[in-house]
């Protein structure tokens, strides 16, 4: 069971700018439930608080009002039942990957032969066991997000929040990732919350679109394409994903304001 | 000498020439070599111009040399350096063990560093010198005023070191371990003081140089001996070229000790050395 929710969410930032301090609005009344086991994404123009949205879930940053909920339960800081995929892995360049992949289990609390089975099994599981040994500088860029994902999935969370995972990738790796995200979510039946800018990625990969502006979500738009997505060649090429990508087109650029 | 220098020189315009015209490639010139060829130097030109010197106002290698050789032979050098080095050794390790986990633990807290961080910025610039005489009526004269003095001078820079560099460390590996709810320690430990080990290095060896000074400080203004001794009594005698003889083992010594601190920086953090944008 994971589902996570954002319960009237508001996050106000205070800044200090040389003519005196300035509040941004981050988040304003945000709602929103991301159902166990479903794929979303979070997409809009850059600093409309997609990654403000994703910290607040994950507890690395505190709602200035309202809460977040995982399986109805109200949730305060960090937790085991959620694991963040950051935008640049952000390994620890001291450890090899599959001591960072170690890393987090410990933190689990996992001990002794297990620790390292477990560990090896989900660099394993992203294709990695063969650099297990090497250290975050020895890794490709493709690799060092790979190991992120594995160290966020070793600690079986119930939800993994990505954010923007894929966006420093050259668009060959990008897509055999996003192929791999997808294998991966139809075996762990996990919950993903994904921040993306990419429309095309947002279409493959999501079950529900949340289109965010302005730090508020703007419209919910489903994706009715069918699961497992199987070939993503052949799903670029349905009508149904035309549709849709032109639909979070356009929720995009109505609206006043909108980024062009 | 000279000669050699020059040569040295002659082939360095020949490389040169040969680049310039041939555009081939070649090895550069390795780095130790570069040091060798300006020590050697150096060494010339104070050998050159050192020997018309009045040897009371002066002296030059070959006759510090000489007198180091003697110092040498009747086992005066090697006991002082002894003498020298467990005080220097003592002084030093506990302003590791001391100043490390201080600049660890005032860069992460702020309420330490806003109640501690005075102190340690002070307390590096304090005139150290003019507190001896009151180390001496503490500790006395022997063994643990100089470990005092020593250390005095050696914990400052460490702990102003690392607390700059847990300043500096990414707010996203910090993140990295609130987000997988490590506890606050095991964020200083498995995260902090990893991230933060090229600052601490640095501090080490700022900390070679100021504590070799303060050896030979503890040495003239505690119990005459050592190293520091040597250089007083020859002093006094106008023996200058016997004076020197300490001071260069001294700097020789430090410089061994900072590379020794290199050494054991890419033992300890070689993800650093690769890291690193140069070589
Ligand atoms: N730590 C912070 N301090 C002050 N303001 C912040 C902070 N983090 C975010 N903001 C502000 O909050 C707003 C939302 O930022 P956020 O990073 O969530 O945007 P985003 O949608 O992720 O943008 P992008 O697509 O560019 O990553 C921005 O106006 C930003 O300036
Ligand atoms: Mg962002």
């Amino acid at each position: 069971m994971g589902d996570v929710s954002l319960v009237d969410v508001s996050k106000q930032f205070t800044l200090r700018i040389d003519t005196g301090l300035h509040t941004v609005h981050a988040l304003r009344n945000v709602n929103f439930t991301i159902r166990d086991g479903e794929i979303a994404v979070l997409i809009g123009p850059s600093g409309c608080g997609k990654t403000t949205a994703l910290r607040v879930a994950m507890g690395l940053e505190t709602a200035s009002r309202g809460q977040v909920r995982v399986d109805g339960r109200q949730v305060h800081g960090c937790g085991h039942d959620r694991g963040m995929v950051f935008q640049h892995a952000e390994l620890l360049p001291w450890l090899s990957a599959l001591q960072n992949v170690m890393f987090g289990l410990e933190m689990k609390g996992m001990r002794g032969s297990a620790l390292r089975d477990t560990a090896m099994r989900y660099l394993d599981l992203v294709g990695l066991k063969d650099s297990a040994n090497r250290r975050p500088h020895q890794l490709s860029g493709g690799m060092k997000q790979r190991v992120g994902i594995a160290r966020a999935l070793a600690i079986d969370p119930e939800v993994l929040l990505m954010d923007e995972p894929f966006g420093a990738l050259d668009a060959q790796t990008r897509e055999s990732l996003q192929a791999e995200l997808l294998d991966i979510h139809t075996t762990t039946g996990k919950t993903i919350v994904f921040v993306t800018h990419d429309l095309d990625e947002a279409v493959l990969l999501a079950d529900r679109v949340i289109v965010m502006r302005d730090g508020a979500v703007q419209e919910i738009i489903d994706v009715p394409l069918p699961r497992p997505r199987g070939d993503l060649g052949v799903v670029r090429g349905m009508a149904e994903f035309a549709e849709t990508r032109y639909r979070i087109w356009q929720a995009l650029h109505q609206a006043p304001g909108a980024v062009h | 000498m000279v000669e050699l220098v020059r040569q040295d020189m002659s082939m360095n315009d020949g490389n040169m020439a040969g680049a310039a015209s041939e555009r081939a490639p070649r090895a550069p010139m390795p780095s130790w070599l570069i040091t060798v060829g300006t020590v050697v130097f150096f060494i010339g030109l104070w050998e050159f111009f050192g020997r018309d010197v009045n040897p009371i106002f002066g002296s030059y290698p070959s006759a510090i040399a000489v007198a180091g050789w003697e110092l040498a032979l009747s086992g005066q050098l090697g006991s002082a350096m002894l003498e020298s080095l467990r005080p220097f050794v003592v002084g030093y390790l506990i302003s590791i063990l001391v100043g490390v986990p201080l600049g660890l633990v005032l860069g992460r807290f702020r309420v330490m560093e806003a109640a501690l961080g005075i102190f340690i910025t002070g307390g590096y610039a304090m005139p150290l010198v003019a507190l001896v005489p009151l180390l001496v009526l503490w500790l006395g004269l022997g063994f643990w005023v100089k470990v005092a003095v020593i250390f005095l001078m050696c914990v400052f820079p460490i702990a102003i070191n690392t607390w700059l560099g847990v300043k500096v460390v990414p707010k996203t590996l910090i993140e990295v371990g609130r987000a997988f709810v490590a506890p606050d320690h095991v964020i200083l430990r498995r995260i902090v003081l990893p991230a933060t080990l090229p600052y601490i290095m640095a501090g080490l060896r700022l900390a070679v140089g100021r504590g070799v000074v303060a050896m030979v400080i503890a040495e003239f203004f505690t119990a005459i001996s050592g190293l520091g001794g040597i250089i007083i009594n020859a002093a006094n005698n106008f023996d200058t070229a016997r004076m020197f003889v300490p001071i260069v083992v001294l700097m020789v010594l430090a410089t061994l000790l900072n590379s020794l601190v290199g050494v054991i920086e890419r033992k300890v953090a070689p993800w650093q050395v690769e890291i690193a944008s140069r070589d």
